[in-house]
């Protein structure tokens, strides 16, 4: 009976992402023929679906971290995509060291990969430290990262955009020979199964949105929440490295100022759009994770249409604001009055 | 009885701001003494490059009282710039038409986004953000090239000086030179001090207040409380259309990539005023001072000519984590009494 009730739940909490996902799909099939083809070449696969599937990579990994953030904190982290250029910059300023292009390695790739990750951790401590103990509201804290950010990276490599041409580098962001499926793809599976064994067969799960729904009553429950939310955050800053590095890996190189750009408010609407509220508590990494690709199926679609990159926002800002409003109380309410007018009408 | 001089949590928090901005400037008259920080025409300068950023950081305060955000204000200058240039230079339209426009669709995108924040119970940073998409790719839509602004009644605006009758200095020659600013300046300063007035004494002020302190209580005393927000965002927008018109003044141009990151000085510099994000706190004079704070480091940079652009961004981030930490202290202290 349990069962079956949560069954009932998770099916309506997602019945609106799926359908938005599957709804940005159907349309190309009238618009785009060719949109679901996928072919072979040279062994890897090719195709506007593998597209999405590869490029929305680090979107999905960002999407983990803030359904966490969110959940535990009722705010946001803005500072992601500065987080990305950050990791970036260290990874490759190790890899070349500390010169701007490279084309072999001045240190072993896993230590840059190490100390871009470990940055991105202690980012998100920082952002953590500020939020859970100081109590400042999560946007306003992470603002102080979002706007120093770039600036770091640029300090790091001395403002120029440094370039390691070595083909191993890579890999992270094309493929791994052999395999046909993009490495960025492979590592978000990675990253969201372990997210989501780790919240369900821990209690770690529970906690998070424990805290997210009353911080109070759970510190009285005897939980730390103020650890709870520190850990979410510095997670959130795992999860900016590691898409910083996937981001660098695809242009084998650091560009401080577009690497990550804009990357947070995707993150933030993937969560929005995957039925999580950003009042915090209850939350769905699934959710978040077909919101993520929503957004990259839309954007490939846009593509797809012959839409040019700098217009694509505006088409989106619609689409977006049509999906929330769907979502939010205020239709909800507005659909309810409407029901009962009908009954009142029929009786 | 209580002394009405005593200080409360915001009044000291404004005190450092503009304590902070003298000291700062003072520093700058010592350390730039030979190239000249401590003209007269340097101080206005502040006020003449950041006029439009007056403005929109005004806007963003009314609506952070009320507990919202908007972070749309950049694209949106983008999007006004770019109409403005559009449609002086290939649509033919008049000056005083083309801005009359620009404000009416300042007053509009703040009546949409205000209906989806407050009638549709939508999160305003997903609403900004969106509007952010739009007005940015709008931008890219009108024009994807950049257009320079030609117009003569309009060069006649962004060229006309006003002189100040004092503070004037010898030049080499022996003539009497004296500062002036330019018009814009003259609008941003009557613009902060009519909404300083309109927050403090009118009823409308009041409830922006009352909304963004308590939006339960704010209910129960029978305010409506989705009107106060609907109104705060027109407010917002229609001072987005002033600010974007400022700015264009400045600029003289519109171009896509315009603006970027403006967003983002308008709340620091509205968090540096002492404007709290959680709502019902904030002050239109703080904001002044934020965004006469972040013209001053720039002014540092620019002076001192071998630090690099990104040296600003590092020190407004510093100077945020320092006011964040220290009202984030003062409200622990206050709880603790």
């Amino acid at each position: 009976m349990k069962n079956e009730s949560l069954k009932n739940i998770t099916s309506q909490r997602l019945f609106l992402p799926v359908f938005c996902l599957a709804l940005v799909l159907l349309v190309n099939i009238v618009t785009t023929p060719n949109f679901f083809a996928i072919e072979v070449r040279d062994g890897m696969l090719y195709g506007y679906i593998i597209d999405i599937i590869n490029r929305a990579s680090e979107l999905v990994i960002l999407a983990v971290g803030m359904t966490l953030v969110v959940s535990s904190s009722a705010g946001t982290d803005i500072s992601v995509g500065a987080i990305m250029a950050v990791s970036a910059a260290v990874c490759c300023n190790i890899l070349t060291g500390g010169e701007r292009a490279a084309t072999v390695y001045a240190s072993p790739l896993i230590l840059g990969f190490i100390a871009a990750i470990i940055v991105g951790i202690l980012i998100g401590c920082f952002n953590g430290f500020l939020v859970a103990k100081l109590n400042i509201q999560p946007m306003v804290a992470t603002l102080i990262m979002f706007t120093a950010g770039r600036g770091i990276a640029q300090l790091i490599t001395d403002g120029q955009i440094t370039y390691v041409r070595v083909d191993s580098y890579r890999t992270l962001g094309a493929s791994i020979p052999g395999i046909p499926v993009p490495t960025p793809f492979i590592v978000a599976v990675i990253v969201v199964a372990a997210t989501a064994l780790l919240l369900k067969k821990t209690a770690l799960g529970m906690y998070i949105q424990s805290v997210g729904i009353n911080k109070k009553s759970s510190s009285l429950m005897g939980i730390k929440a103020i650890m709870i939310i520190f850990l979410t955050y510095a997670y959130c800053g795992f999860c900016s490295g590691l898409s910083g590095l996937i981001a660098s890996s695809r242009i084998y190189s650091a560009d401080a100022n577009n690497i990550g750009l804009n990357m947070e408010l995707d993150a933030i609407l993937a969560v929005a759009i995957g039925g999580n509220s950003l009042g915090g508590g209850k939350f769905s990494i699934a959710g978040s994770v077909i919101g993520a690709y929503t957004i990259q199926a839309l954007t490939t679609t846009l593509y797809a249409m012959h839409v040019s990159s700098d217009q694509v926002p505006v088409y989106k800002a619609v689409v977006v604001v049509i999906i929330v409003a769907l979502q939010s109380p205020g239709f909800a309410r507005w659909r309810k009055s409407l029901a009962q007018k009908k009954v009142k009408e029929a009786a | 009885m209580k002394s009405k001089t005593k200080l409360n949590q915001t009044s000291f928090l404004l005190l450092i701001t503009i304590v902070l901005f003298f000291a700062m400037y003072m520093i700058g008259c010592i350390l730039f003494k030979d190239q000249g920080f401590a003209k007269t025409q340097n101080f206005l300068n502040l006020f003449i490059s950041n006029a439009g950023l007056i403005v929109i950081g005004v806007g963003m305060t009314v609506v952070m009282i009320t507990g919202g955000i908007d972070i749309s204000v950049g694209s949106f200058v983008a999007m006004g710039c770019m109409m403005l240039a559009w449609m002086m230079e290939k649509g033919g339209v008049g000056a005083v038409p083309a801005v009359l426009i620009v404000l009416a669709t300042g007053i509009v995108f703040g009546l949409v986004q205000g209906f989806l924040v407050a009638y549709m119970d939508i999160q305003p940073f997903i609403v900004t953000l969106a509007g952010m998409f739009f007005a940015r790719g709008m931008t890219a839509i009108i024009s994807k090239d950049m257009i320079s602004i030609t117009n003569v009644t309009f060069m006649a605006w962004a060229k006309a000086k006003v002189y100040l009758p004092f503070g004037g200095r010898l030049n080499k020659k022996g003539v009497m030179i004296y500062p002036y600013i330019y018009p814009t300046v003259i609008i941003a300063l009557l613009i902060l001090i009519a909404v300083f007035i309109m927050l403090k004494y009118t009823k409308f002020g009041r409830s922006i207040y009352a909304v963004g302190g308590n939006e339960q209580s704010a209910l129960m005393l029978g305010l409506n409380v989705r009107k106060v927000k609907l109104k705060a965002y027109i407010l917002d927008g229609f001072l987005c259309g002033v600010g974007s018109i400022l700015f264009c003044l400045n600029t003289l141009g519109g171009f896509v990539e315009q603006a970027k990151g403006f967003e983002m000085d308008a709340i620091a510099s509205s968090v540096i005023g002492g404007t709290l994000l959680t709502g019902g706190v904030g002050n239109v004079i703080g904001t002044l001072f934020g965004v006469l704070i972040k013209a001053t480091i720039e002014a540092f940079i620019t002076f001192q000519g071998t630090l690099s652009s990104w040296w600003t961004r590092i020190t407004i981030a510093a100077l945020l984590c320092f006011f964040i930490v220290l009202q984030s202290v003062l409200a622990m202290i206050k709880k603790k009494k």
